[in-house]
């Protein structure tokens, strides 16, 4: 046990969870087409057992020493001026080291439950393709490892340097997925995906540089430390900060989406097989939502938390909710209603961020995991009706309920849990993002509220259509039952909604100290007072 | 290099006394003796029949250029303390020889089986491809305009003909006579600068140019000065193939057997851009204030340009053509970062830049067949899938030209823009990565086709491949372009070696004898 207990404590876990995955997408190459997918399921499924430990051995205060991550800095916030930095199993190997690039990479409250979320859906995708895919199943199976390898270390990086190599690393895998196993018109979803997610990422990389320069033309160093990003003595104008922070956030706002930019999200997610779109609602989308809470707010605190900056980011995630929650009910293709769904939901983590309390953020955080754990549910069950009947037609359907009852019982808990029905994660956590916004914001808490009613308003007849009603078509008369693989898909989901919606406060608990420190850190790197209307100018520091 | 050194060969080096030029010389010298080896071995092997030559000589030809790169070897840590030698002797010179070694040897590695089907075997080629190597090496080494005047003729002349070596084939023919025309009115636009320059300075000598404007004094020759820099970066903004000088470009490249429009995106371009870097960054240097604005416009438009130019193109060659445009882009903001932080950027990009161009147009030639070059668009469609190598290797190289993260092109990209933004090009900076955003669309496009779309007909790409001696130098291109990433901080500091070499001011020697330079 001494070993487990050293593994876990130590800096090792989080690099094997980045190679083992690549190794594994190597292996499932080699090995060919036949045995691709039984790698790719072992893979897996180990990564999934070696992440879980991790779930409980997590200290919600654990440190790493300095000097392990990142230099010696005296001029840091008070957050990071201590001796230690609020993350554990930290790994710091320089690379690059005449640019200060180092592979700095570390774990706390925040990315602990994005790298399980991860490592859960691995396998879960695996078996979700198992009969879904069968062209060219050896390069489907190394892609889907290479593009968690890629998610897993976007979540993990403390190196900006690093972060955006993973973060691009996710982008080819996933283009290639939607491209080539992909629906009718993949080709064009793939390339309106690649060039979106690109164009934001290459200004996120002007910004990084940009802060780059300015930190080492100040204090004289050359680091890409998430660190020394913070330094105080950077002391950027208004209208620099301001910039730099738009550069971050459109790169994230592309991801997540956020409403203008969020006309990629529906293209991809129908014509993605489904674990492309499993993966991509799972997790793709939180890198978005997660650069915003780790990376943009955090450097930029008087940009992100400029009057104007905030009033945005909330009217955009109240159109989004709503937007969103009226395209859905219109759509008469079931995948593009749950696509759509994502917007909506991502709406109410953007809320959350935004509020600036620890209700608002630890709520977006939930949203972020029960949105993990739901959609993807409602993909697999589309994936698997496609597989039977081949299509995602609404109209095509009616009447399952009869014919397949153990599907049509996990749809209607997967669209309870997506639209947020008590004693489901999605309860938990859109309660909180609105109590959270309503502290600051009460309007815009009203407003968001009505999104939790527009979800039953298009998930419903949705469930309705499909499920219940007259059992007309032959076609859905004889399809077979789900079996043993589908459900061995579908459980761990339903376990795990249930037990986030009934008990959410081990996952609370272990996110508490990493978003207050979040929150410490940007007030006190927040610049002196604004004045009550809100200029911008005049807030800023004077270099 | 202790091998050397027992050679005799001394630590330091005067230019002013004769022999010393042996040694500065070397790898010119077993370049030059090697590629007439070539032409004496193939005329033997043939007699006077007319015939395809043998299999030996690309391999002979192999040889040659790693006997050059020994000798290169023998230039580390060579001194000069001769102010006024007729070439440098610096690490930027080894660097970048290296360069066009590099080019010309997967020039070689590429060409073989592609010549022989297009019934262009001869020994002949495989001769002009060392001597224009010879050429870029005098070029791109020389401390003097007149010298690389010379070394520029030496290169372009054995170009125009590789441009038109497949005499049957009238594009390339149209090719070589365009290329020729417009290089030999380049070529008289350089030659007309120089003889301004030295009008204004008194000497051809670089570091004598160097001295003289760096010491402030108003020579009174402004004008004249300044329309000799004019006429000679118009030559060299040919030879670069920036816009607007680029019109032979795309035609020139498209035509050329493809080895040969490798060798001319890699090596040619290499070494007119060492040649820029060591008249306009370090010699004119210090009238930055009248050649840095227009630079800066050419850089600016290259880029913008070429990469909208490429997007309309259907043929991969011609893509290609215009992604060489627009490196060149790249590299001219690299040069006016200036600073050693730019000339290293400039060593290190040159160098991935290479391996990638020339790893592409191996892939071009694996896809063309016996009489015709498969290069449209619809030419590669379901290449990737029925040739996941071929696919995988060419994906690789466009993701590296297009400055992808895992390649050694993003971090060549990276260094460029840390160099501007150190040099106070922030606005370059910017435009480099709105140009790269561009040139992800055409990139990509090729991926795309070659993985999303069905081939043509069935068994459409059955007969795609290389040799086994060209197989192996695209899938070293390809390591070497995934590997300079990972270990990049390797060649990045042998790079950053070279460029501070290529500032460091020659020790004063006691006694100075008479100038060696012919015009002072």
């Amino acid at each position: 046990m001494d070993f487990l207990k050293h593994l876990y404590e130590g800096p090792g876990i989080l690099t094997f969870l980045i190679a083992f995955p690549l190794l594994g997408a190597l292996a499932a190459w080699l090995v060919g087409d036949r045995s691709a997918r039984a790698t790719a399921l072992v893979v897996g499924i180990v990564e999934l057992l070696v992440s879980v430990p991790l779930f409980f051995t997590f200290d919600p205060t654990g440190t790493c020493p300095q000097s392990v991550i990142g230099r010696q800095n005296e001029g840091l916030p008070f957050a990071f001026s201590q001796l230690t930095v609020p993350f554990q199993n930290c790994t710091d190997a320089p690379w690059f080291a005449d640019w200060g690039i180092h592979f700095r990479i570390g774990l706390d409250g925040i990315s602990l439950f994005m790298v399980l979320l991860t490592t859960l859906l691995l396998p879960l995708m695996v078996l979700g393709s198992w009969t879904y895919i069968r062209d060219r199943q050896r390069t489907f199976y190394a892609m889907l490892l290479a593009l968690t390898a890629g998610v897993v270390g976007v979540f993990v990086a403390l190196d900006m340097f690093v972060f955006y190599v993973f973060w691009e690393l996710v982008l080819i895998p996933m283009y290639f997925l939607i491209g080539v196993w992909g629906g009718k018109e993949r080709v064009y979803a793939a390339v309106k995906f690649f060039l979106y997610t690109a164009a934001g990422s290459l200004l996120m990389l002007v910004a990084i540089l940009y802060v780059y320069f300015r930190v080492h033309s100040v204090t004289g160093m050359s680091s890409f430390s998430y660190f020394d990003f913070m330094n105080p003595l950077a002391a950027f104008s208004a209208r620099e900060e301001a910039l730099l922070f738009l550069a971050f956030a459109l790169a994230f706002a592309v991801k997540v989406p956020i409403f203008p930019f969020h006309t990629w999200l529906p293209h991809a997610h129908v014509q993605a097989p489904t674990a492309g779109s499993v993966i991509l609602a799972g997790v793709l989308l939180k890198m978005g939502t997660y650069g915003f809470i780790r990376f943009a707010v955090p450097f930029f605190p008087d940009a992100a938390h400029a009057p104007g900056a905030v009033k945005w980011a909330m009217v955009l995630g109240v159109i989004g909710i709503i937007y969103a929650a009226m395209v859905a009910a219109v759509q008469p293709n079931a995948k593009k209603l749950v696509a759509y769904t994502s917007v909506a939901h991502l709406g109410f983590v953007i809320l959350g961020i935004f509020a600036y309390n620890l209700i608002g953020l630890q709520g977006a955080l939930m949203v972020m995991i029960g949105h993990g754990l739901s959609t993807p549910m409602l993909f697999f069950l589309l994936g698997m009706l496609y597989e039977r009947r081949h299509s995602y037609e609404i109209e095509d359907f009616g009447g399952l309920a009869a014919s397949i009852p153990v599907f049509a019982t996990m749809l209607v808990f997967a669209a309870m849990a997506s639209i947020g029905l008590p004693g489901t994660s999605g309860f938990v956590s859109e309660f909180l993002v609105l109590l959270g916004t309503f502290k600051t914001h009460p309007y815009v808490a009203l407003l968001a509220s009505t999104g939790v009613i527009f979800a039953a308003y298009y998930m419903l007849p949705m469930v309705q259509k499909v499920a219940f009603n007259a059992l007309r078509s032959p076609a859905n008369r004889d399809i077979p039952d789900l079996d043993r693989r589908e459900l061995a898909i579908l459980l761990p989901l339903v376990v795990l909604i249930l037990w986030i919606g009934i008990y959410p406060k081990p996952f609370l608990d272990r996110m508490e100290p990493a978003a207050l420190r979040l929150l410490a850190t940007q007030s006190t790197r927040l610049a002196p007072p604004m004045q009550p209307m809100g200029d911008v100018a005049a807030a800023a520091p004077n270099p | 290099m202790s091998f050397f050194a027992a050679l005799g060969r001394p630590e330091v080096l005067d230019l002013a006394r004769q022999t010393h030029y042996f040694w500065a010389l070397l790898p010119e010298i077993v370049l030059t003796l090697g590629a007439m080896l070539v032409l004496i071995v193939d005329v033997i092997h043939k007699g006077d029949r007319s015939e395809p030559s043998r299999g030996s000589i690309p391999v002979l030809t192999l040889a040659v250029l790693a006997a050059t790169a020994l000798a290169n070897t023998a230039l580390f840590g060579l001194r000069d303390v001769s102010a006024n030698g007729m070439v440098a002797v610096d690490g930027f010179r080894t660097f970048t020889n290296f360069v066009y070694l590099v080019a010309a040897a997967l020039c070689i590695a590429i060409s073989m089986g592609y010549l022989e089907r297009r019934g262009i075997m001869k020994g002949e080629f495989h001769a002009l491809v060392l001597f224009a190597t010879l050429g870029m090496m005098l070029m791109g080494g020389s401390r003097d305009l007149i010298m690389t005047f010379i070394g520029l003729e030496v290169m372009s002349v054995p170009i125009y003909v590789l441009v038109g070596f497949d005499r049957m084939d009238p594009r390339s023919s149209e090719a070589s006579l365009k290329y020729f025309l417009l290089g030999a009115f380049s070529s008289g636009f350089f030659l007309y600068g120089i003889a301004l320059v030295f009008g204004a300075v008194g000497s051809t000598n670089l570091t004598y140019i160097a001295e003289t404007l760096g010491t402030g004094t108003d020579h009174g020759h402004e004008r004249l000065l300044m329309a000799g820099m004019a006429l000679t970066l118009v030559g060299l903004g040919f030879k670069v193939a920036a816009i607007p000088f680029h019109m032979w470009t795309p035609d020139a490249y498209d035509g050329a057997p493809t080895p040969v429009t490798a060798l001319m995106s890699t090596g040619v371009k290499a070494a007119a851009f060492a040649a820029f870097v060591r008249i306009f960054a370090v010699a004119f240097a210090d009238a930055g204030a009248q050649w840095v604005p227009v630079v800066w416009w050419l850089a600016a438009v290259t880029m913008v340009g070429a990469n909208l130019v490429a997007l309309t193109q259907g043929s991969v060659k011609r893509m290609l053509a215009y992604s060489s445009i627009a490196h060149a882009g790249y590299l001219l903001v690299a040069l006016l970062s200036g600073g050693d932080t730019g000339k290293a950027a400039f060593l290190f990009y040159i160098l991935a830049y290479t391996v990638m161009t020339a790893g592409a147009f191996g892939i071009v030639i694996a896809n063309s067949r016996d009489g015709e070059e498969r290069v449209t668009l619809e030419d590669y469609a379901g290449l990737g899938l029925e040739k996941p190598w071929l696919g995988a290797a060419f994906s690789i190289f466009l993701l590296s030209l297009a400055g992808f993260p895992l390649t050694a092109g993003f971090l060549g990209k990276l260094y460029i823009l840390r160099a501007a933004v150190e040099g106070g090009q922030a606005q370059l900076a910017v435009i480099l990565v709105l140009a790269s955003l561009v040139s992800y669309f055409y990139y990509l496009r090729v991926i795309v086709v070659m993985y999303m779309r069905p081939a043509r007909s069935e068994g459409w790409h059955a007969g795609a491949g290389l040799p086994l001696a060209a197989r192996t130098a695209v899938l070293a291109a390809c390591v070497v372009v995934v590997a300079m990433f990972f270990a990049g901080a390797v060649p990045m500091r042998w790079a950053e070696q070279s460029a501070l070499s290529l500032w460091r001011q020659p020790a004063p020697v006691a006694a100075s004898p008479a100038p060696a330079s012919l015009f002072r």
